[in-house]
Protein backbone atom coordinates (compact mmCIF):
# COMPACT_ATOMS: atom_id res chain seq x y z
CA UNK A 1 0.00 0.00 0.00
CA UNK A 2 1.12 3.63 -0.83
CA UNK A 3 1.59 6.18 1.76
CA UNK A 4 -1.57 8.16 0.33
CA UNK A 5 -3.38 4.98 0.47
CA UNK A 6 -2.87 4.78 4.24
CA UNK A 7 -4.11 8.50 4.88
CA UNK A 8 -6.49 8.57 7.18
CA UNK A 9 -8.95 11.03 8.78
CA UNK A 10 -8.54 11.08 12.11
CA UNK A 11 -10.70 12.80 14.47
CA UNK A 12 -10.43 13.54 18.41
CA UNK A 13 -13.58 14.25 20.21
CA UNK A 14 -12.47 16.34 23.18
CA UNK A 15 -15.74 16.25 25.97
CA UNK A 16 -14.04 17.41 29.17
CA UNK A 17 -13.04 20.29 31.13
CA UNK A 18 -9.09 20.83 31.11
CA UNK A 19 -8.00 20.17 34.37
CA UNK A 20 -11.04 18.25 36.80
CA UNK A 21 -9.75 15.09 35.04
CA UNK A 22 -6.87 14.04 33.04
CA UNK A 23 -8.62 13.02 29.70
CA UNK A 24 -8.02 16.77 27.95
CA UNK A 25 -3.76 16.34 28.52
CA UNK A 26 -3.57 12.44 27.73
CA UNK A 27 -5.77 13.28 24.81
CA UNK A 28 -3.40 16.26 23.67
CA UNK A 29 -0.46 13.87 24.13
CA UNK A 30 -2.34 11.12 21.61
CA UNK A 31 -2.82 14.42 18.97
CA UNK A 32 0.96 15.25 19.38
CA UNK A 33 2.38 12.06 18.57
CA UNK A 34 -0.51 11.60 15.91
CA UNK A 35 0.90 14.25 14.38
CA UNK A 36 4.31 12.41 13.43
CA UNK A 37 2.28 10.04 11.33
CA UNK A 38 1.18 12.48 8.93
CA UNK A 39 -2.64 11.78 9.20
CA UNK A 40 -5.53 14.30 8.01
CA UNK A 41 -6.26 15.29 12.09
CA UNK A 42 -8.77 17.57 13.10
CA UNK A 43 -10.19 18.26 16.96
CA UNK A 44 -13.68 19.20 18.21
CA UNK A 45 -14.22 20.85 21.44
CA UNK A 46 -17.73 20.04 22.38
CA UNK A 47 -19.57 19.75 26.29
CA UNK A 48 -17.59 20.68 28.97
CA UNK A 49 -14.43 20.50 26.32
CA UNK A 50 -15.16 23.64 24.81
CA UNK A 51 -13.36 25.30 28.00
CA UNK A 52 -9.92 23.70 26.96
CA UNK A 53 -9.57 26.59 24.51
CA UNK A 54 -10.62 29.40 27.12
CA UNK A 55 -8.32 32.29 26.87
CA UNK A 56 -6.46 33.05 29.93
CA UNK A 57 -6.26 30.07 31.84
CA UNK A 58 -3.64 29.85 34.89
CA UNK A 59 -3.66 26.50 36.45
CA UNK A 60 -1.24 27.85 38.81
CA UNK A 61 -3.18 27.38 41.95
CA UNK A 62 -3.83 23.92 41.49
CA UNK A 63 -0.86 22.55 41.56
CA UNK A 64 -0.94 21.14 38.08
CA UNK A 65 1.25 21.36 35.35
CA UNK A 66 -0.71 24.19 32.87
CA UNK A 67 -0.94 23.21 29.27
CA UNK A 68 -2.90 25.34 27.58
CA UNK A 69 -0.39 26.86 25.58
CA UNK A 70 -0.04 23.45 23.53
CA UNK A 71 -3.19 24.17 21.55
CA UNK A 72 -1.43 27.40 20.82
CA UNK A 73 1.18 25.72 18.93
CA UNK A 74 -0.97 22.86 17.44
CA UNK A 75 -0.50 24.63 13.94
CA UNK A 76 3.39 23.53 13.63
CA UNK A 77 2.33 20.37 13.79
CA UNK A 78 0.02 20.49 11.13
CA UNK A 79 -3.26 20.71 13.07
CA UNK A 80 -5.38 23.03 11.94
CA UNK A 81 -9.01 21.83 12.42
CA UNK A 82 -10.16 22.74 15.63
CA UNK A 83 -14.12 22.84 15.63
CA UNK A 84 -15.86 24.18 18.49
CA UNK A 85 -19.74 23.31 18.74
CA UNK A 86 -21.50 26.42 19.31
CA UNK A 87 -24.28 25.18 20.97
CA UNK A 88 -21.86 24.03 24.27
CA UNK A 89 -20.95 27.33 24.19
CA UNK A 90 -24.08 29.23 24.18
CA UNK A 91 -25.06 27.39 26.84
CA UNK A 92 -21.96 28.07 28.77
CA UNK A 93 -22.27 31.45 28.45
CA UNK A 94 -19.60 31.70 26.56
CA UNK A 95 -19.00 32.81 22.92
CA UNK A 96 -15.77 32.48 20.48
CA UNK A 97 -14.36 35.59 21.90
CA UNK A 98 -13.72 34.12 25.00
CA UNK A 99 -11.67 31.34 23.12
CA UNK A 100 -7.22 31.61 22.46
CA UNK A 101 -6.62 32.92 19.28
CA UNK A 102 -5.39 29.83 17.93
CA UNK A 103 -3.72 30.26 14.23
CA UNK A 104 -1.82 28.11 11.94
CA UNK A 105 0.44 29.59 8.57
CA UNK A 106 -0.51 28.88 5.55
CA UNK A 107 2.09 27.66 3.26
CA UNK A 108 0.28 28.18 0.40
CA UNK A 109 -0.49 31.37 1.03
CA UNK A 110 2.99 33.34 1.74
CA UNK A 111 2.97 32.14 5.33
CA UNK A 112 -0.26 34.24 6.31
CA UNK A 113 -1.42 33.25 9.92
CA UNK A 114 -5.42 31.99 9.44
CA UNK A 115 -7.66 30.93 12.16
CA UNK A 116 -7.88 27.50 13.15
CA UNK A 117 -10.62 27.19 15.43
CA UNK A 118 -14.05 26.96 13.34
CA UNK A 119 -17.43 27.29 14.97
CA UNK A 120 -20.21 24.59 13.82
CA UNK A 121 -23.44 24.03 15.10
CA UNK A 122 -24.26 20.29 16.56
CA UNK A 123 -25.56 19.26 12.39
CA UNK A 124 -23.02 20.58 11.25
CA UNK A 125 -20.47 18.68 13.54
CA UNK A 126 -22.25 15.43 12.85
CA UNK A 127 -21.59 15.46 9.34
CA UNK A 128 -17.84 16.27 10.08
CA UNK A 129 -17.85 12.72 12.38
CA UNK A 130 -19.70 10.66 9.77
CA UNK A 131 -16.93 11.72 7.72
CA UNK A 132 -14.16 10.70 9.50
CA UNK A 133 -12.18 7.32 8.97
CA UNK A 134 -10.67 7.07 12.83
CA UNK A 135 -12.70 8.81 15.91
CA UNK A 136 -11.40 9.22 19.53
CA UNK A 137 -13.31 10.35 22.07
CA UNK A 138 -11.93 11.72 25.14
CA UNK B 1 -12.77 -17.96 4.49
CA UNK B 2 -13.30 -14.95 4.69
CA UNK B 3 -12.18 -11.48 2.28
CA UNK B 4 -10.92 -8.89 4.81
CA UNK B 5 -13.33 -5.92 3.88
CA UNK B 6 -12.69 -2.08 2.88
CA UNK B 7 -13.71 0.28 6.04
CA UNK B 8 -17.05 1.40 4.16
CA UNK B 9 -18.12 -2.30 2.77
CA UNK B 10 -18.75 -3.43 6.47
CA UNK B 11 -21.62 -0.56 6.72
CA UNK B 12 -23.15 -0.93 3.21
CA UNK B 13 -23.39 -4.82 3.72
CA UNK B 14 -23.50 -5.38 6.99
CA UNK B 15 -25.77 -8.35 6.64
CA UNK B 16 -23.01 -10.32 4.80
CA UNK B 17 -20.25 -12.14 5.71
CA UNK B 18 -17.43 -9.26 5.73
CA UNK B 19 -14.67 -9.77 8.09
CA UNK B 20 -13.02 -6.88 9.68
CA UNK B 21 -10.00 -5.74 11.11
CA UNK B 22 -11.03 -4.06 14.25
CA UNK B 23 -8.48 -1.73 16.96
CA UNK B 24 -10.19 -1.56 20.46
CA UNK B 25 -8.96 1.22 22.89
CA UNK B 26 -9.91 1.08 26.41
CA UNK B 27 -9.93 3.97 28.33
CA UNK B 28 -11.39 3.80 31.94
CA UNK B 29 -9.95 1.15 34.46
CA UNK B 30 -11.72 -2.23 35.84
CA UNK B 31 -14.42 -2.21 38.65
CA UNK B 32 -15.46 1.26 38.59
CA UNK B 33 -16.42 1.32 34.72
CA UNK B 34 -17.93 -1.02 32.85
CA UNK B 35 -15.64 0.27 29.91
CA UNK B 36 -13.13 -3.14 30.05
CA UNK B 37 -16.00 -5.47 30.61
CA UNK B 38 -17.75 -4.26 27.50
CA UNK B 39 -14.60 -4.32 25.76
CA UNK B 40 -13.77 -7.67 26.60
CA UNK B 41 -17.64 -8.86 25.51
CA UNK B 42 -17.20 -7.23 22.32
CA UNK B 43 -13.61 -8.65 21.10
CA UNK B 44 -14.29 -11.70 22.28
CA UNK B 45 -17.76 -11.68 20.07
CA UNK B 46 -16.14 -10.06 17.30
CA UNK B 47 -13.33 -12.94 17.57
CA UNK B 48 -15.87 -15.91 17.29
CA UNK B 49 -17.46 -14.09 14.43
CA UNK B 50 -14.30 -14.71 12.21
CA UNK B 51 -13.57 -11.15 12.65
CA UNK B 52 -9.73 -10.06 13.21
CA UNK B 53 -8.55 -7.96 16.26
CA UNK B 54 -5.53 -6.32 15.32
CA UNK B 55 -4.84 -4.37 18.65
CA UNK B 56 -6.52 -3.56 22.11
CA UNK B 57 -4.90 -0.64 23.46
CA UNK B 58 -5.32 0.28 26.95
CA UNK B 59 -5.21 4.27 27.82
CA UNK B 60 -5.61 6.41 30.27
CA UNK B 61 -6.60 4.87 33.74
CA UNK B 62 -7.33 2.05 31.69
CA UNK B 63 -3.81 0.82 31.89
CA UNK B 64 -4.80 -0.48 35.27
CA UNK B 65 -6.58 -3.65 33.35
CA UNK B 66 -2.88 -4.88 32.91
CA UNK B 67 -1.83 -5.44 36.44
CA UNK B 68 -1.91 -8.73 37.50
CA UNK B 69 -1.71 -7.54 41.04
CA UNK B 70 -5.45 -7.33 40.97
CA UNK B 71 -7.31 -9.74 43.68
CA UNK B 72 -11.14 -9.37 42.98
CA UNK B 73 -13.45 -11.66 45.15
CA UNK B 74 -13.70 -14.94 44.01
CA UNK B 75 -17.30 -15.18 43.06
CA UNK B 76 -16.57 -12.27 40.59
CA UNK B 77 -14.60 -11.88 37.26
CA UNK B 78 -11.21 -11.53 37.19
CA UNK B 79 -10.97 -9.03 34.10
CA UNK B 80 -6.90 -9.29 34.06
CA UNK B 81 -7.01 -12.48 33.59
CA UNK B 82 -9.51 -12.59 31.45
CA UNK B 83 -7.79 -10.20 28.97
CA UNK B 84 -4.97 -12.62 29.72
CA UNK B 85 -6.60 -15.73 28.57
CA UNK B 86 -8.27 -14.39 25.68
CA UNK B 87 -4.97 -12.92 24.38
CA UNK B 88 -3.38 -16.47 24.81
CA UNK B 89 -5.87 -18.06 22.69
CA UNK B 90 -6.23 -15.41 19.81
CA UNK B 91 -2.65 -14.25 20.16
CA UNK B 92 -3.88 -10.60 20.73
CA UNK B 93 -1.71 -7.96 21.07
CA UNK B 94 -2.63 -6.53 24.47
CA UNK B 95 -0.78 -2.76 24.55
CA UNK B 96 -0.86 -0.79 27.77
CA UNK B 97 0.32 3.32 27.50
CA UNK B 98 3.73 3.54 28.59
CA UNK B 99 3.30 7.30 29.55
CA UNK B 100 -0.24 6.76 30.89
CA UNK B 101 1.25 3.35 32.92
CA UNK B 102 4.48 5.23 34.28
CA UNK B 103 1.88 8.00 35.82
CA UNK B 104 0.19 4.57 37.66
CA UNK B 105 2.38 2.86 38.81
CA UNK B 106 2.18 -0.12 35.99
CA UNK B 107 5.77 -1.14 34.96
CA UNK B 108 7.44 -4.70 33.52
CA UNK B 109 10.46 -6.14 34.39
CA UNK B 110 12.51 -3.58 31.83
CA UNK B 111 10.76 0.09 33.12
CA UNK B 112 11.12 -1.26 36.75
CA UNK B 113 14.74 -1.64 36.19
CA UNK B 114 15.04 1.51 34.12
CA UNK B 115 12.94 3.68 36.83
CA UNK B 116 15.02 1.95 39.57
CA UNK B 117 11.81 0.64 41.12
CA UNK B 118 11.64 -2.58 43.14
CA UNK B 119 9.23 -4.54 41.37
CA UNK B 120 6.89 -4.88 38.38
CA UNK B 121 3.36 -5.63 38.20
CA UNK B 122 2.54 -5.97 34.32
CA UNK B 123 0.37 -9.32 33.39
CA UNK B 124 0.94 -12.31 31.00
CA UNK B 125 -0.22 -11.49 27.39
CA UNK B 126 0.42 -7.41 28.60
CA UNK B 127 3.20 -5.61 26.74
CA UNK B 128 4.21 -1.74 27.37
CA UNK B 129 4.62 0.72 24.46
CA UNK B 130 3.91 4.15 23.29
CA UNK B 131 1.36 5.92 21.54
CA UNK B 132 2.70 5.77 18.29
CA UNK B 133 1.03 1.93 18.22
CA UNK B 134 -2.32 3.53 19.38
CA UNK B 135 -2.19 5.73 16.28
CA UNK B 136 -0.56 2.67 13.82
CA UNK B 137 -3.96 0.57 15.17
CA UNK B 138 -5.91 3.41 14.33
CA UNK B 139 -4.32 3.45 10.27
CA UNK B 140 -4.31 -0.43 10.29
CA UNK B 141 -7.72 -1.01 11.46
CA UNK B 142 -10.91 -1.50 9.67
CA UNK B 143 -12.50 0.00 12.28
CA UNK B 144 -11.40 1.73 15.81
CA UNK B 145 -13.65 1.38 18.64
CA UNK B 146 -13.64 3.33 21.70
CA UNK B 147 -14.91 2.12 25.01
CA UNK B 148 -14.82 4.78 27.75
CA UNK B 149 -16.79 6.89 30.07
Amino acid sequence: MSDEQQKKKFFYLNRKAPYGTIYALESLEVVLIGAAFEQDVSLAFVDDGVFQLMDNQDAAGTGMKGFSKIYRALGDYEVRKLYVEKESLETRGLSVEDLMPITYEDEDEDYAEKPSIILVDKSELAKIIADQDVVMSF
Amino acid sequence: MFEFGSPREGLVHSTSEVALRFSIQINEGPYTHQASDTAYQFTKAALEKGHEIFRVFFYHDGVNNGTRYTVPPQDDRNLQKLWTELAEKHKLDLVVCIAAAQRRGILDANEAKRQGKDGDNIAPGFRISGLGQLIEAGIQADRLIVFGD
